[in-house]
């Protein structure tokens, strides 16, 4: 059985019922997957909905990237369902350079562990919640985070 | 009189014959249980992703081969898939093809290393290794045949691959195939239900379904636990909507299972090589993509393939230039790593090398 999107419009209306207001947009491109974005402050709270609920069950996290796009940090959660047999792109955007905070998804799938840890080495994006939040490539004490597009 | 035990901690690696790369483990002893692990990584960051914003297209496909290198060629695969779903464009059919043999040879070579070094870790001293690593060199021999190179070989390229094989390509496969299988056989009758291979890895470091699910393994120590979760089957990509291959599955997720698992995984590898090799048709190997690419501004996309690892891969994002805005790679290795923890805690000290072996990890891929 193949594996496809969830329809898109359904995810965003089920997101915004569930947790209040926190959806901003979503796209249906020709190009780029179908995406959801959410408010960053409510990233754990949809992340656990998304699991939970019996009609999305999104049981796995296949990553977090995280792109630095100098106004705006924006990080994807691509999700699939092994039950369900669908994906999701849901996405969230963090404005500013300093002291960026997103709450954790640590609590809803353990497999955001290490890639938590590693968008706070390289990109400089602090988890919060993340019960073990240090560097992971890089040694404590390296100065800045080398994948932002100002660090040379 | 009692006699009292402090907890020990010891350091595992970097430099380790066991840990299969630059990877440490801090490991609290009890005696010789297990208390607490954590494991450390990072010697082995070369910064493939910050490397990637500096080079075209076409040239990150170099990078890939020392992600996870020994299984270079389905990197490749990854990244030329990623790179063409960014561009709309299709491999045509005969390059397809090609990627699939060459992936599914590449996929029985790191099952070979990996059973060969798991079997090394039970203390067999060499013998199953130089088996496994006979039969692998005769897969690089053929790699050599194809692209010059055996173990970087950077043969996919975005919209095909870089050369069609060679005229005595064809015969050298088909000679090998019957060779493979025999040798496949051999390493089976020998170890497969060897009695201290079972009582060794049967029923030690059981990795649960949910658990497994919920840290995000894939590859092979998912399908250990249980699930028939297999990307070549969920989302086929190149030629695997045109083959026939089963997805085996373990029952406990136990060091056995994982080890099993892998070594049924190479008979279906070989299973799709012989359908490919019926099926591929004359034509050409490459779709019409200029050799420095320029993606359209603002299009992203998330590439995957079923690595001999598991789930690798490629989220590219490109701002219209020639080399992507940003190269995100998933790493199968990585991610399985999480449950290195679940997996070594409460186990004994002999077994802690033999469930880090039947993980299958490269470190390779997991620092990049």
């Amino acid at each position: 059985m193949l594996v496809g999107p969830v329809a898109v419009e359904r995810l965003a209306a089920k997101l915004q019922e569930a947790v209040a207001d926190s959806v901003e947009r979503w796209s249906v491109d020709q190009v780029n997957e179908a995406a959801v974005w959410v408010k960053p402050t409510l990233v754990d709270r949809v992340c656990r909905f998304l699991r939970e609920d019996p009609d999305l069950d999104f049981q796995f996290l296949n990553s977090i990237s995280a792109v630095d796009f100098i106004e705006y940090f924006e990080l994807s959660y691509h999700l699939t369902s092994m039950q369900r047999h669908h994906t999701a792109l849901v996405k969230t955007r963090v404005f500013g350079r300093e002291n960026l905070t997103v709450p954790s998804v640590y609590g809803v799938w353990r497999g955001a562990d290490f890639q938590e840890r590693e968008i706070w080495d390289l990109m400089g994006i602090h988890f919060e919640g993340h019960p073990n939040m240090k560097r992971i490539m890089l040694w404590e004490g390296f100065p800045g985070h080398p994948l932002r597009k100002d660090y040379l | 009189m009692t006699i009292r035990t402090e907890p020990m901690t010891v350091n595992v690696g970097p430099q380790h014959p066991s840990t299969h790369g630059v990877f440490r483990l801090r490991v609290t002893f009890d005696g010789e249980d297990i208390i607490e692990v954590e494991p450390v990584f990072g010697y082995l960051h070369r910064g493939t992703e910050k490397l990637a914003e500096e080079r075209t297209y076409t040239q990150i496909v170099t990078l890939t081969d020392r992600l996870d290198y020994v299984s270079s060629m389905i990197n490749n695969q990854g990244f030329c898939l990623a790179v063409e779903k960014l561009l709309g464009v299709e491999a045509p059919s005969r390059a397809q093809y090609l990627r699939t043999i060459t992936a599914e040879l590449q996929r029985i070579a790191s099952h070979l290393m990996a059973l060969g070094f798991f079997l090394q870790d039970l203390g067999t001293l060499g013998t199953p290794l130089m088996y496994c690593f006979r039969t692998r060199e005769r897969i690089l021999d053929l790699f050599e045949m194809l692209c010059g190179a055996r173990i970087t070989v950077s043969y996919a390229r975005p919209g095909g691959v870089f050369f069609d094989a060679p005229d005595d390509f064809w015969p050298a496969l088909d000679n090998f195939m019957p060779v493979l299988r025999s040798e496949i056989n051999e390493i089976e009758q020998l170890v497969l239900e060897n009695e201290i291979v079972m009582i060794r890895a049967r029923d030690v470091s059981i990795l649960p379904l949910d658990m497994a699910i919920n840290c995000s393994v894939s590859g092979p120590v998912l399908r250990a636990s249980g699930l028939a979760w297999d990307w070549r089957k969920m989302e086929p990509y190149d030629a695997y909507d045109r083959v026939e291959f089963d997805v085996p599955v373990g029952t406990k997720g136990d060091n056995y299972d994982r080890f099993w698992v892998r070594v049924q995984e190479m008979h279906q590898s070989a299973r799709i090589i012989d359908q490919c090799v019926q099926q591929i048709e004359p034509g050409p190997i490459r779709a019409h993509v200029p050799l420095v690419i320029h993606p359209q501004p603002g299009v992203e996309a998330y590439g995957r393939v079923e690595a001999s690892k598991g789930e690798l891969a490629f989220f590219l994002v490109s701002d219209g230039g020639v080399s992507p805005y940003r190269c995100k790679i998933r790493s199968p290795s990585l991610m399985n790593l999480t449950v290195t923890e679940h997996l070594l805690v409460g186990w004994k000290l002999a077994d802690m090398i033999v469930t880090l072996g039947s993980m299958d990890i490269n470190l390779g891929e997991v620092d990049r």
